[in-house]
């Protein structure tokens, strides 16, 4: 194996394990064997790496503040006002959690940990109006990323943010509320087709009585559990919840979903189905370690195959997060991070619905295209975006408070907003050769072959920094 | 022109050389009865769940006036269509364009199992699925991807706005979203933008970077297209001063001018009027009926009132009982608001919602919304719904 060719396979891995890698780090790791550097990948934190933004001791008061408050039926203005003030400071942590963990993102050391805690998070969709709960099971997701499947499973499905989200908390004896039950097979274990409605009956019953408490903590509420005897793929047993869970993972059909959504995210849009059928039994042997599945992954040849080279969507995470991460970049607002995010189509911790983002060219319309190509000259060059975005509707009710009597009401008064970041080009422009050229700084930053057109373009270039800044303009640089 | 200075600048980069691209011509070649035969649809959303009761107000019902001791528009206020129902108040606009049988009324329309998450019924609304089903398509955009004979353009379902709802993205086939055609048609005419479609045009791959070229060339040749299409023309009509009916302004320009486009999208956001929603839910109804009095009668002035039909629609309707605040919860089935010069059924299309007939404190919906697209699939835009909304649904005769 030649250094040239690992040159290629070490920035490929990269860019689909990680969020690309700085010219230093590819030129150093690719004199590695391949198989050195994806153990590296796997390396793990020191010491816990949570996002510990949110303090929990102070949400857990705030918590039963809340349900005081809620209980109560005549609420005196004060009252009012307190319950205000809470939603309006859950929103504006909920932004902060978002930007905490993007810089988190941008900055980490070990970005296997953080695309894989990205591919959960897709994964199990969740939408929690309550910070601390978002916090939680973001921490839930990384803490598990390349761990046990089955230990991810159980703790997402103990979360608080999910039990709201699926409606377990509603879900009681007599009563049952099958929203999780449905979604935990069509969605997060075995992908439809693999149950029947009857099962989903019967996992509902035996997740009855897994909720969470006022203050937030998972409890088991014995009393409002169906102890009765149910039937579940035709087992028949009095199960609780974790019975069902493994249940599900001794159906071979769950490693098999599994893996080929792990597949989709980083090798291809199309599955071919006999290397998802390789991840799948790797997956399953394994017990369901996650860590052996990417193993596997990474190591196999058509891995590295030119079918899938240079060919996956960036999504506007990886997008941002890359860029940010080559060049360096600071925001010094970083609430801009959350309108590029909204307006690029994958508003972090606000999935569409539980299926989570669509993903692959369902990325790219003429505006979406447009504004990434944009981006790269507004964040590199500092310049001003001209681009308002949708609400989301979960701000309306915020919207419908803070609007104004006036006939003009509804004008989205934001004309121009300043990205107002700073590229840190010394240090980046330091971690290139001095010899390099245009055309290898192209093949450096782009990921699908160089055609003549581009070496066109930029084989006269003088500038490093506006070779960059054009390099990073182009479609191509769109893809991974 | 340096490309570079694309990149160098903050704001958009000034236009290059005007210029009349080839792909102008075939427009100015079409026979002029073709043009004034085109049938557009333009979709309205309001953002944030409109309480339906307060704007189509069954003043009727006494139950609606114990249910709102604190919210309901007292009888006299009522701007009246029938012996049981009639408007805001604040929906005066209106009155001229009812008595004028460009307005019908469908009461209560939604959906089994309805959901009262904000963002998941508009999903559902936006995409035409079950409430249990999760489609990544949006029911135009799947129109879009049908390949008829009314939808081969890309330019074909236009969203005034800066990014594009789910509604109008299909498969391999997905809307255009522009605020200002202009502004869109200097950064596609930008150096280097256009620098990187040169030779671009032939020999595009199936793959994921002849997707994005793909993308890049449709938007160039629409908004070339929409702007010398749009640009002669010179609005006489007068708009009153919101965002809202500047959207409406923007479509009206773009139909009055003869684009091929067939769907238009505009929204209008701020209903989620959980407290004090008297004020607030009233500006509102005012901006949507001032904007679209205004909008139908320049329709009218320029002859494309019969070409044209509006569908307004809100992710749900407000629970029947206020809440404690003065303003309303998130509930269940709604009204839709249909205009155009060629209504088959004018006025209040169907009953009132039942408000003694309630579901744990919810209306229970008489109609699918899915029937109302089915509708307007079939006998708008000819499409067979059956192959839009993956089942066939019963059709209305208020087109």
């Amino acid at each position: 194996m030649s250094p040239k060719d690992n040159f290629y396979k070490v920035k490929h891995l990269y860019n689909r394990a990680g969020f690309g890698i700085s010219y230093t780090d590819l030129h150093k790791l690719s004199r590695k064997n391949i198989i050195k550097v994806i153990e590296g990948l796997f390396e793990q934190p020191k010491v816990a790496d949570d996002i510990t933004l949110i303090d929990t001791v102070a949400s857990k008061q705030q918590l039963l503040m809340q349900a005081g408050l809620y209980a109560k039926k005549d609420l005196t203005d004060e009252e009012k006002k307190q319950r205000q003030e809470i939603v309006k400071m859950q929103n504006e942590k909920s932004r902060d959690l978002n930007i905490a963990w993007v810089e988190k993102m941008i900055n980490t050391a070990l970005p296997l940990r953080e695309k894989m805690t990205l591919f959960w998070h897709g994964h199990f969709a969740c939408r929690s109006n309550n910070p601390f709960f978002a916090q939680q099971l973001n921490n839930i997701q990384r803490a598990n990323c390349l761990g046990s499947f089955k230990t991810l499973l159980v703790e997402v499905s103990k979360s608080p943010a999910m039990l709201q989200y699926l409606n377990n908390q509603q879900n009681r004896k007599g009563k049952p509320n099958e929203n999780f039950a449905r979604e935990l097979m069509e969605l997060f274990t075995l992908g439809r087709g693999n149950y029947t409605e009857q099962d989903i009956k019967e996992s509902a019953r035996s997740f009855t009585g897994w909720m969470y408490d006022k203050d937030g903590s998972f409890i088991f509420r014995p009393n409002l559990h169906d102890a009765g005897t149910k039937t579940f793929f035709g087992k028949i047993g009095n199960f609780d919840g974790e019975n069902i869970i493994d249940i599900i993972l001794d159906n071979p059909e769950t490693a098999k979903f599994i893996s080929r959504k792990v597949y989709k995210f980083f090798v291809n849009d199309v599955p071919n189905e006999a290397h998802v059928k390789e991840l799948a039994s790797a997956f399953f042997n394994s017990k369901y370690n996650i860590a052996t599945l990417l193993k596997k992954m990474f190591t196999a040849d058509w891995f590295y195959a030119p079918e899938n080279l240079g060919n996956k969507i960036k999504s506007p995470a990886e997008f941002l997060v890359g860029l940010s991460r080559e060049f360096y970049v600071t925001y010094n607002k970083p609430q801009v991070l959350i309108q590029l995010q909204s307006s690029l189509g994958q508003y972090l911790f606000n999935p569409p619905n539980v299926a989570g983002w669509p993903a692959g060219q369902s990325w790219i319309d003429s505006s979406s295209l447009m504004l990434r190509m944009r981006i790269p000259s507004l964040v590199l060059n500092d310049g001003a975006i001209d681009f308002s975005g949708k609400a989301d509707p979960e701000d309306e009710a915020v919207i419908a408070q803070s609007r104004s009597a006036t006939a003009n009401a509804n004008i989205k008064a934001k004309p121009k907003s300043f990205v107002d970041a700073k590229a840190d080009w010394p240090k980046f422009l330091n971690t290139l050769p001095k010899s390099i050229t245009p055309v290898e700084l192209a093949e450096f930053l782009l990921q699908p072959k160089l055609t003549d057109k581009i070496i066109n373009m930029i084989s006269n270039n003088a500038g490093l920094r506006n070779t960059s800044v054009e390099l990073t303009s182009m479609p191509e640089y769109q893809l991974c | 022109m340096d490309r570079r200075s694309f990149l160098r600048n903050t704001g958009f980069v000034a236009a290059g050389s005007l210029f009349v691209p080839a792909f102008m011509k075939p427009l100015e070649a079409m026979a002029l009865d073709e043009l004034s035969l085109y049938k557009n649809l333009v979709i309205v959303q309001l953002s944030g769940g409109n309480d339906g009761l307060n704007t189509v107000i069954p003043y009727g019902n006494d139950i609606y006036y114990q249910k709102r001791k604190g919210i309901a528009i007292k009888p006299e206020e009522v701007i009246k269509l029938t012996d049981m129902q009639g408007l805001n108040p604040n929906m005066a606009a209106l009155q001229e364009i009812h008595d004028q049988g460009w307005m019908t009324i469908i009461n209560d329309v939604g959906y089994p199992n309805p959901d009262r998450s904000h963002f998941r019924s508009m999903d559902i609304w936006q995409t035409g699925s079950e409430s249990n089903q999760f489609l990544s398509t949006g029911w135009i955009g799947r129109y879009l991807d049908s390949n008829c004979q009314t939808c081969k353009f890309p330019y074909t379902a236009i969203e005034v706005d800066d990014s594009l709802s789910l509604a109008m993205k299909g498969q391999t086939k997905k809307g255009i979203a522009l605020k200002d055609p202009a502004a869109l048609f200097r950064n596609t005419n930008d150096p280097f933008f256009k620098a990187m479609l040169q030779n671009d045009k032939e020999d595009l791959d199936e793959d994921n970077l002849g997707y994005l070229y793909k993308t890049m060339i449709e938007t160039s040749s629409s908004a070339s297209y929409i702007q010398n299409t749009s640009k002669v023309y010179q609005s006489k009509a007068t708009y009153p001063q919101s965002g809202f009916a500047n959207q409406l302004k923007t479509v009206s320009k773009f139909i009055s001018s003869g684009l091929k486009t067939r769907v238009y999208y505009v929204s209008l956001s701020g209903f989620d009027t959980h407290v004090n929603q008297i004020q607030q839910q009233g500006n509102l109804l005012k901006q949507y009926s001032e904007g679209m009095a205004a909008f139908l009668k320049d329709l009218k002035t320029n002859n494309k009132l019969e070409d044209t039909l509006v569908v307004t629609f809100s992710e749900f309707g407000r629970r029947v009982e206020q809440n404690a605040s003065n303003g309303t919860d998130h509930g269940t089935a709604n009204n839709m608001f249909i205009f155009g010069g060629r209504l088959k059924k004018q006025g209040i299309f169907n009953d009132a919602p039942n408000l003694s007939d309630l579901e744990t404190g919810d209306l229970k919906y008489q109609l699918d919304f899915r029937q109302v697209y089915g509708t307007i699939l079939d006998k708008w835009l000819d499409v067979n719904n059956a192959d839009i909304l993956n089942k066939k649904f019963n059709t209305l005769d208020f087109i």
